[in-house]
């Protein structure tokens, strides 16, 4: 058992926070975040150029990381930050174009975009519910929803239906029509329209790699919730010391003290069930310990964005100040890979099938 | 990062297993399960096996008689103790005294009472709540005064658990009334057999009996009997429950109440239903196994934490508000899963069998009420969060 970083996570952690307590401090977010095109392209590069992308894929793959650990340590900080720039499609595009055998010396280098287009109106979370389809000539129909990244990608991976399977496609951006957008907690996303749209197909029965893809995508944005969760703790604690309200410091009323207290708890939590998927990613226990983990954060998530609200008070409620965007950051981390519920039914099933049934008492 | 135990741990943990398989009597294990209240008689008995492996006092260092382990060991000792129904160690002399002894204790209190608490010679309770001082402990009252080579105590202790079978007493007495309340502390051992005390049992909401009152009258305690310096006591107290904290999580004990409830809820039915499979009550299983499943993990990073440092940091109070909350919350669905059929009175029921219920059930209304007392003693859950704020916080 150990629970300290290996020597190389310590390091790229160091780095990649220093570079973004440098250069990404929230007013720069705040004026890329929440305008077209959504991100920054200097910042691409750098992010690339840092290693943070190669931090994400295998050896194997051309990247220096890829484990859960790894996909921690570039999140957390991402989260810290409150990056806008879309990194969580790199990952999950990492994990589908290794199990395609694709190469992905260009997803790694920044130069090409991708975007991973899974949730669909009706299928927000679950695979099984997917009904975009492809025919036998590889063309591809059906409405994509909230596509992370999609308003930049120059490729599209698409999870779609043929005979009964779900498979992988690449599609070009110049063959499906992408309804570009910008998100209530910044960066973009894109609706992808597909009608009959010339795709190339990947990846048989795609099933497990999406899976896979979706747990580490889970692991990532549970770092990234724990990420900016800290931050809005440590603001609202460091407010807590400063304002003064009936001639004293608002952090000597023990009401506040006691919620303030309430939401390191739940942060520590929500860290140790996020090592714990993190552990277990690639496992057979992966999906098991990821929906454990984005349930906890939904909860947790909420507790911390809305009490870091509350307990400032009105000053939270403001644009200008910094809390009211991390809170949106994590409260929209559950419309991400599967809310508080959707894991909870797994959890839930899982309880079900480990209970043989014994007959009445 | 890596959160396996190592081949040494792995091994350690197989020799737990398979010592506790061996040695721990059946008839111990069923009425742990049964959540019956143990007998005297088997507390010993489990204490005396324990001693005889070498096993009991597993927070002391090897030089007194401890088994050297690291806090991992200790952990996993715990946690195989839990899974396998084994009785929690009476913690008073064990886990509590013998670290005061052992920092603060004259060389001649630890080899006269070291020895004895091993052995089980000795029982020890506690005397540290008053009626008036519960979790604004430094208020305590009880007074001893110096006359000679004996000090002369009055007042009363109460909260004192299992006072019933022991034959000593650990003190927070007041021995002056100057400067702040805290300064004027001491810690002094009480033999219960001397004139002038009076143990009287306090019957708990459950109708069980576990803690006492006890009253001091013109008691005479040989002045020796002070551990470290007069009006220094706090100090003591303070490290005293910092121990007392360290396994607080109570993790094994909710990973087996987990399994409990699942296997409960898998025989219960709500017509052609079983209960684990109606949504809501899953819905609620299923939350406290996430909290538990990262209580765990919260539990390891703090033992590795203190294995780093030497000593458990203040984060422990975390693992109090976490682990009683979890804990209780596993009681209440517990009880809710039996339906009417956690009705009966367990004072009327022999043995932890209802007539209609599943296996080992009878208690289990009871032991939802008993488990209220988690989130108070030991510090209350309040307590545990205002040394957050001073601590960590630092409001």
């Amino acid at each position: 058992m150990d629970f300290h970083l290996t020597e190389d996570r310590r390091m790229l952690s160091d780095t990649l926070n220093r570079y973004l307590g440098d250069q990404y401090g929230l007013e720069h977010r705040n004026s890329v975040a929440y305008e077209a095109p959504y991100y920054d392209s200097v910042k691409w590069q750098e992010l690339a150029e840092l290693g943070v992308f190669a931090a994400l894929a295998t050896e194997k793959d051309g990247g220096f990381g890829g484990a859960g650990g790894d996909i921690s340590v570039v999140f957390e900080a991402l989260g810290k930050a409150l990056v806008c720039e879309p990194v969580l499609p790199v990952l999950m595009a990492s994990r589908l174009l290794s199990a395609a055998g694709k190469d992905q010396s260009g997803l790694l280098d920044g130069s090409i975009k991708y975007g991973f287009a899974l949730s669909e109106p009706d299928a927000p979370y679950d695979i099984s519910d997917i009904t975009t389809s492809a025919d036998a000539f590889h063309k591809v129909t059906g409405r994509k929803s909230a596509v992370y990244g999609a308003h930049l990608a120059d490729r599209i991976l698409v999870a779609a239906r043929r005979e009964g399977q779900i498979n992988l496609y690449e599609v070009m951006k110049t063959d499906a029509e992408i309804i570009s957008y910008g998100m209530i907690d910044g960066g973009g996303a894109g609706e992808v329209l597909l009608d009959k749209s010339s795709a190339d197909l990947i990846l048989q029965n795609a099933a497990a790699a999406v899976k896979d893809a979706m747990n580490a995508g889970v692991v990532a944005l549970c770092s990234e919730a724990i990420g900016a969760m800290e931050t809005a703790y440590e603001m609202t604690v460091d407010y807590l010391k400063q304002r003064k309200q009936f001639g004293r410091t608002i952090g000597s009323f023990q009401v506040l003290q006691h919620r303030a207290v309430d939401m390191l708890t739940e942060i520590e939590q929500a860290r140790s069930i996020t090592i714990k998927a993190a552990a277990e990613l690639g496992g057979p226990d992966a999906s098991r310990f990821a929906a454990m983990a984005k349930n906890m954060i939904g909860r947790a998530g909420r507790q911390i964005a809305e009490e870091a609200i509350q307990l400032h008070g009105g000053i939270a409620m403001t644009w200008e100040y910094g809390v009211s965007h991390y809170a949106k950051r994590i409260i929209m981390i559950d419309h991400q890979l599967g809310d508080t519920d959707y894991h909870l039914a797994r959890i839930m099933s899982d309880l079900s099938a480990s209970q043989v049934d014994k007959g009445s008492v | 990062m890596d959160l396996n135990f190592t081949s040494e741990e792995r091994e350690f943990q197989n020799e737990v297993r398979s010592f506790l398989s061996g040695n721990l009597p059946e008839y111990i294990a069923a009425a742990v399960r049964a959540n019956h209240g143990l007998t005297k008689d088997m507390m010993d008995k489990w204490h005396t096996i324990l001693n005889k492996r070498g096993w009991l006092a597993t927070v002391w260092p090897k030089e007194f008689g401890g088994p050297g382990w690291s806090p991992v060991q200790k952990y996993i000792f715990e946690e195989e103790c839990c899974r396998a129904y084994a009785p929690r160690i009476v913690p008073f002399g064990t886990n509590m005294l013998g670290p005061v002894l052992q920092k603060f204790g004259s060389r001649a209190q630890r080899d006269e009472y070291l020895p004895r608490i091993l052995s089980g010679e000795d029982w020890w309770c506690q005397g540290y709540s008053e009626p008036g001082a519960g979790s604004d402990l430094a208020s305590l009252k009880t007074r001893a005064v110096l006359e000679g080579d004996e000090y002369v105590v009055n007042g009363q202790k109460t909260w004192t658990t299992l006072g019933q079978h022991a034959n000593k007493i650990f003190c927070l007495v007041r021995t002056s009334t100057e400067g702040k309340p805290q300064e004027g502390i001491s810690f002094l051992l009480v033999d219960l057999n001397t004139l002038g005390i009076e143990m009287r049992p306090i019957r708990l909401i459950e109708g069980g009996y576990e803690v006492n009152e006890v009253f001091f009258t013109n008691v005479r305690v040989p002045a020796k009997n002070l551990v470290g310096q007069e009006n220094k006591g706090w100090t003591i107290a303070k490290y005293l429950l910092s121990h007392e904290r360290t396994g607080i999580a109570g993790v094994g004990f909710s990973m087996q109440a987990l399994e409990e409830v699942k296997a409960i809820s898998a025989m219960i039915k709500r017509g052609a239903k079983r209960l684990i499979d109606d949504p809501l009550f899953a819905a609620r299983l299923a939350l406290i196994e996430i909290d538990l499943e990262a209580m765990k993990i919260t539990n390891l990073r703090m033992l590795f934490r203190a294995q780093e440092q030497g000593a458990p940091g203040p984060e422990t109070s975390i693992l109090k508000i976490k682990g009683s909350v979890i804990n209780q919350e596993l009681k209440d669905l517990a009880r809710r899963a039996l339906g009417p059929l956690a009705s009966p009175f367990p004072g009327h029921v022999n043995d932890g069998n209802l007539l209609f219920g599943p296996p080992d059930t009878a208690f289990n209304a009871a032991c939802y009420f008993n488990n209220r007392k988690t989130s108070i003693f030991g510090g209350s859950n309040e307590i545990q969060r205002n040394i957050l704020v001073k601590t960590i916080l630092e409001l």
